[in-house]
């Protein structure tokens, strides 16, 4: 009962590393349950056994034992220093990325991950890898401290501004696993997450020469219908501004801009085409097809009264097409 | 005239409470070292990082001037344990007078400080972010002059601090309340002050004397 | 008779005096304002936790009030509440002296610690800081909020913290009764001492670390900015080499009082007083050289990783010498379950929890998932909240007579600990879960699988405001209008004890002689005064 109180969650094995964690995971739970229960244990059979109203009470004049204090010093001694070689030996497996394993660069910034691979194509928030291939990562940020967290892969590696840091994984199962920002990094902290995409060879190889790829499913999971009818299954045309919630999700938009009210980091964006909005220097403008193309590209130029200017440019990230399908986007939400 | 001094009532005797004084300082001191401690650590490891730009920056420092200063300071040293022996021995004039010299030894170090600093702030060498210097090309020199103006800088307020102690010494010394029964205060100033001198002798060959 | 609590009258005499008992029941009150004020802050937090998605503040809110919660239990309520509050009141009792070493240089650093509080406390009312009470750097060189202010208070506290443990140190020196040997010293007070040498070795680079990160936003001196070819990694190191050991500064007392009340209550020698008074010492030698396991996934190198994983793992030693020798003490003991003795079973259970959840931490592929995650948020809750406050709380009813001369009332306080108790396994346990299962630390939002154990955390922590409200009023009534406390209620033969309760001005009527260790325990009841040689 208590493993599955305890870890009968751990997140998906998504690598085989992260079978080798569960392991020493287990371990450091069944060992840590059997000295709770020897300290706490002892603790309350002694308070029970010799508390004061019992019959004839009396305390016995005992002040130590050096073989005792031995035994409690040399067994948890020579286990310490067990776990420690366990740990340091999956540590190893966890650092040490194979020489042939497949390159891509991630640069964090506030807030969101942004992808470059070899053959040139970046994407944001989406990191596309091949299964059953040794992924490594080589990792830097444009502004304060990120951390790179996969939990199905048991890593995790700080991302460091004027330096580079490294991970590697070697995704075993295919689909999205979750990549969460670990390192407090400002407002939107919390809304820095992005996905590791583990495709299948035929999909990786598609999308590696530039081709649209179907949906996707959560690792572990079988595709939803919304996910199916979402995609436009089978090829069906997607509209402009069907395209451009694609773009809004892809690029880490919503980290900061709700679609439906609600209060976020960044001003909503339900309802706001068309309608006059008041700046930070008391100015106003229409929110237009080119007040909305500034905002992306040059964010700092005019910051809506009541908000901080925190956004990052996004010039040169997302594409004329792009950013044609955001803008009939951002209209559709009335 | 000279009082007696009474000890806490705390304190079993005068002893005591001058033992305790005097290791409360020596912990005190300890707790200096590591606040310098960390300065130059961080100093060692951007030395190790970038070590030929702190030897092109190292040049644009006044190496008399610090010279002069250490010269200044080693004296200031001498006049103080000169004070000390002074107040120990019950002359209380020779006391004020080395007194008098210590914190006049201080000021000249300051002033020539004060050059220094104004010949820097002229020059556009200035910490980090604010660093216009044109002659000095290294991008990583700034922080050179970052170092220097912490290192420098808290050493000057200890300094600045160690000159008040020596005035209020000056004035309690003339009034007569120190003596061969009654030197601490004079006797834990002189530590201090011996201590804020070595951190300027660690200081000057770092800085002023790069390899 | 006057004891020290009507030696002199008006709130003029009380800020001025250079009397410890005061001075330390000014900081007791000072920093349960504080915890006061960070426990509220606690309970937004949770508040907000309460569901993904926005509850009741936006992110930019959030961040600042999960900043304000730590810096304030950390700064103003942990690491002063034993040594300079319980300490300051105890310390100078226990070794039979009339006050510390140097009373005015205890009154100024009480100062000294409203000063910072009070400038780090005015960032509230300005533009507030967002920077999590580790400042790392460069998002802490970056922000616009006024975590200045933040800073300079908590550099300016720890020259209080300093001074306190230079007091300390000189005190046990210099002031122990005659008799009273290093062999004799109680353990609360090799605790104390054990803290104190930390608290003088540590702060001071934090200090300069704190300082250096002032001049890093007021002057952009680039030592921690990667734009100007500064390294943000140094400043961890720097920061960790500090607060690893402060870390030991909050749990060491901790310990000191937990090993003074289970040998009481029983009615045994401490098991081991040896081992546990060098396991202090064991402790904090290691504190100091183990600060690189806060940084694991920072970047630093994979020697410097082996390094810290294997000495971190050597803390679990003495640690386990202390757990080990208090439950063995309790063995063929005749145990009572007054409050005191309680809590140390409640810093018993929590404190194994926290202790073991450490090994885990330790264990460098384990820390690799589970650091920046809730795992550890409920890591250090049970170390500092299970084990310093659980303690804090032991000591504040073990030593309640002898501040007021009043006692507190049994049965309301088994209420209180049960709430404590449950509320804060409730509260943190689940934690554990969320962290193993990955969700990240600092969040404001998070994904809706996490939501049911947030919701029983969230919930918990109602029964842990609740605990610490009804203890709080008891508390105050029977400070104002409990029964009055005999001189020793315990039966105990520390010193403190064996003068009135509440004491006189001076402490001791007559200056105590010490010829016994303070364990001597037998039963049936020797008296104390048999034992020791008092008029």
């Amino acid at each position: 009962m208590f493993e599955k109180i305890f870890n009968g969650d751990l997140p998906l094995k998504g690598t085989q590393v992260a079978g080798s964690w569960d392991s020493l995971y287990n371990f450091l739970v069944w060992l840590s349950v059997f000295f709770f229960l020897l300290v706490v244990g002892g603790m309350v059979i002694f308070a029970m056994k010799y508390r004061a109203d019992r019959q004839g009470a009396k305390a016995k004049y005992i002040t130590g034992s050096h073989l005792l204090e031995a035994v409690w010093i040399a067994v948890p001694t020579v286990l310490l220093l067990i776990i420690f070689a366990w740990g340091y030996n999956v540590y190893r497996t966890m650092t040490h990325a194979p020489a042939d394993a497949y390159e891509v660069r991630v640069i964090g910034k506030q807030w969101l991950w942004t992808f470059l691979y070899e053959n040139g194509r970046t994407t944001v928030n989406d990191l596309y890898v091949p299964m059953n291939r040794p992924v490594k990562l080589i990792m830097t940020s444009e502004d304060v401290l990120h951390s790179f967290f996969v939990p199905n892969f048991r890593v995790k590696q700080d991302v460091v501004p004027g330096m580079y840091t490294s991970v590697w994984f070697e995704p075993t199962m295919p689909g999205k696993h979750r990549i969460f920002c670990a390192e407090y990094c400002g407002t939107s902290h919390s809304g820095m997450i992005g996905q590791v995409i583990a495709l299948e060879a035929a999909q990786w190889k598609a999308w590696s020469a530039g081709k649209e790829i179907g949906p996707v499913p959560q690792a572990g999971l079988e595709l939803t219908a919304a996910e199916k009818a979402h995609s436009g299954a089978a090829g069906a045309v997607l509209t402009l501004a069907e395209r451009g919630a694609k773009v809004f999700a892809a690029k880490g938009c919503a980290a900061c801009h709700s679609i439906d009210g609600s209060a976020r980091p960044g001003p909503t964006l339900k309802g706001v085409f068309g309608h006059e909005v008041e700046f930070g220097d008391g100015g106003r403008a229409l929110v237009d097809e080119n007040y909305l193309r500034e905002s992306i590209e040059r964010p700092q130029a005019r910051v809506v009264k009541g908000f901080q200017p925190i956004m990052p440019t996004f010039q040169g990230l997302v594409s004329e097409t792009e950013l044609s399908a955001l803008l009939a986007y951002i209209k559709s939400l009335k | 005239m000279t009082t007696t001094h009474h000890h806490a009532h705390h304190f079993a005797s005068a002893n005591d409470e001058f033992e305790a004084a005097k290791q409360g300082m020596w912990v005190f001191l300890v707790t200096e070292v590591l606040m310098f401690g960390g300065l130059f650590v961080a100093y060692g490891i951007f030395r190790g990082l970038y070590p030929d730009m702190f030897h092109e920056a190292h040049k644009f420092l006044a190496v008399n001037m610090g010279a002069t200063n250490t010269l200044v300071l080693i004296l200031s040293s001498i006049t103080m344990v000169l004070a000390v022996t002074a107040t120990q021995r019950g002359r209380r004039d020779r006391a004020v007078l080395f007194l008098v010299l210590t914190f006049l030894l201080a000021g000249c170090f300051l002033v020539v400080k004060y050059f220094e600093y104004a010949h820097k702030f002229h020059e556009g060498l200035l910490p980090g972010g604010y660093f216009v210097n044109q002659e000095l090309k290294d991008p990583k020199a700034p922080l050179f002059f970052s170092l220097y103006f912490v290192m420098t800088g808290l050493h000057m307020v200890h300094v600045l601090v160690g000159m008040g102690l020596i005035a209020w010494l000056f004035r309690r010394t003339a009034r007569g309340e120190f003596g061969p029964q009654y030197y601490t205060p004079v006797e834990l100033v002189g530590f201090y002050w011996h201590f804020v001198d070595l951190v300027w002798i660690y200081l000057f060959p770092l800085l002023y004397l790069v390899g | 008779m006057h004891d020290y609590l009507t030696h002199t009258r008006g709130l003029r005499s009380w800020l001025t005096t250079l009397d410890h008992k005061r001075i330390g029941l000014m900081y007791l009150f000072t920093v349960l304002a504080f915890f006061l004020l960070g426990g509220v802050f606690a309970l937004l937090i949770r508040l907000e936790l309460f569901g993904p998605g926005r509850t009741i503040m936006d992110a930019a809110t959030y961040n600042k009030i999960f900043t304000y919660h730590g810096a304030i239990m950390v700064f103003m309520v942990i690491i002063p509440a034993i040594p300079a509050a319980i300490g300051n009141f105890i310390l100078p009792m226990m070794l039979g002296a009339k006050d510390v070493a140097f009373p005015r240089l205890n009154l100024a650093s009480y100062y000294i610690f409203i000063a910072g509080a009070l400038v780090a406390s005015s960032a509230l009312f300005l533009r507030g800081a967002d920077t999590g009470w580790t400042f790392y750097t460069p998002y802490s060189i970056r922000t616009n909020t006024t975590a200045t202010l933040v800073l300079a208070g908590a550099f300016i506290m720890g020259f209080s913290s300093i001074l306190t443990g230079l007091n300390f140190i000189i005190s046990i020196h210099k002031l122990r009764a005659p008799g009273l040997s290093w062999s004799r010293l109680p353990l609360f007070l090799w605790a104390l001492y054990a803290t104190s040498i930390i608290q003088v070795l540590a702060t001071p680079v934090l200090a300069i670390t704190l300082l250096l990160l002032v001049f890093e936003r007021l002057f952009r001196i680039g030592i921690f900015d990667p734009a100007i070819g500064g390294d943000p990694v140094l400043f961890q190191h720097f920061f960790w080499f500090y607060s690893h050991p402060a870390v030991y500064i909050m749990i060491l007392p901790a310990m000191g009082v937990i090993s003074e009340v289970i040998p009481v209550f029983s009615r045994k020698p401490i098991f081991g007083y040896k081992a546990i008074a060098y396991s202090s010492f064991g402790i904090a030698l290691v504190a100091f050289i183990v600060w690189g396991h806060h940084m694991f996934v920072s970047g630093q190198s994979e020697l410097a990783n082996f390094v810290f994983s294997l000495l971190t793992m050597f803390v679990a030693v003495p640690t386990g010498v202390k757990v080990f020798s208090w439950v063995a003490t309790m063995y063929r003991g005749r145990i009572r379950f007054n409050a005191p003795m309680l809590y140390a079973f409640g810093f018993l259970q929590l404190f194994t929890i926290g202790g073991l959840t450490g090994v885990f931490l330790a264990t460098l592929a384990i820390n690799v998932h589970v650091t920046d995650t809730y795992f550890v948020v409920a890591h250090f809750h049970y170390v500092m909240v299970g084990g310093a406050i659980m303690a804090l709380m032991a000591g504040l009813h073990y030593w309640f007579p002898k501040f007021w001369g009043r006692m507190y009332p049994e049965g309301p306080a088994r209420v209180s600990f049960a709430l404590l108790l449950a509320g804060f396994n409730l509260t943190f346990f689940p934690q554990f879960i969320l962290g193993s299962q990955g969700m990240p630390r600092r969040y404001w939002d998070y994904l809706p699988e996490y939501t049911m154990l947030n919701r029983v955390s969230t919930a918990g922590s109602w029964f842990l405001a609740a605990g610490f409200v009804y203890a709080a009023v008891y508390l105050w009534r029977a400070m104002r209008a409990g029964e009055p406390a005999p001189a020793n209620p315990w039966e105990a033969n520390t010193l403190e004890w064996q003068t009135a309760s509440p004491p006189p001005h001076d402490n001791f009527a007559t200056a105590p002689v010490v010829t016994d260790w303070p364990y001597e325990y037998r039963d049936p009841l020797v008296p104390a005064s048999a034992s020791r040689s008092l008029p």
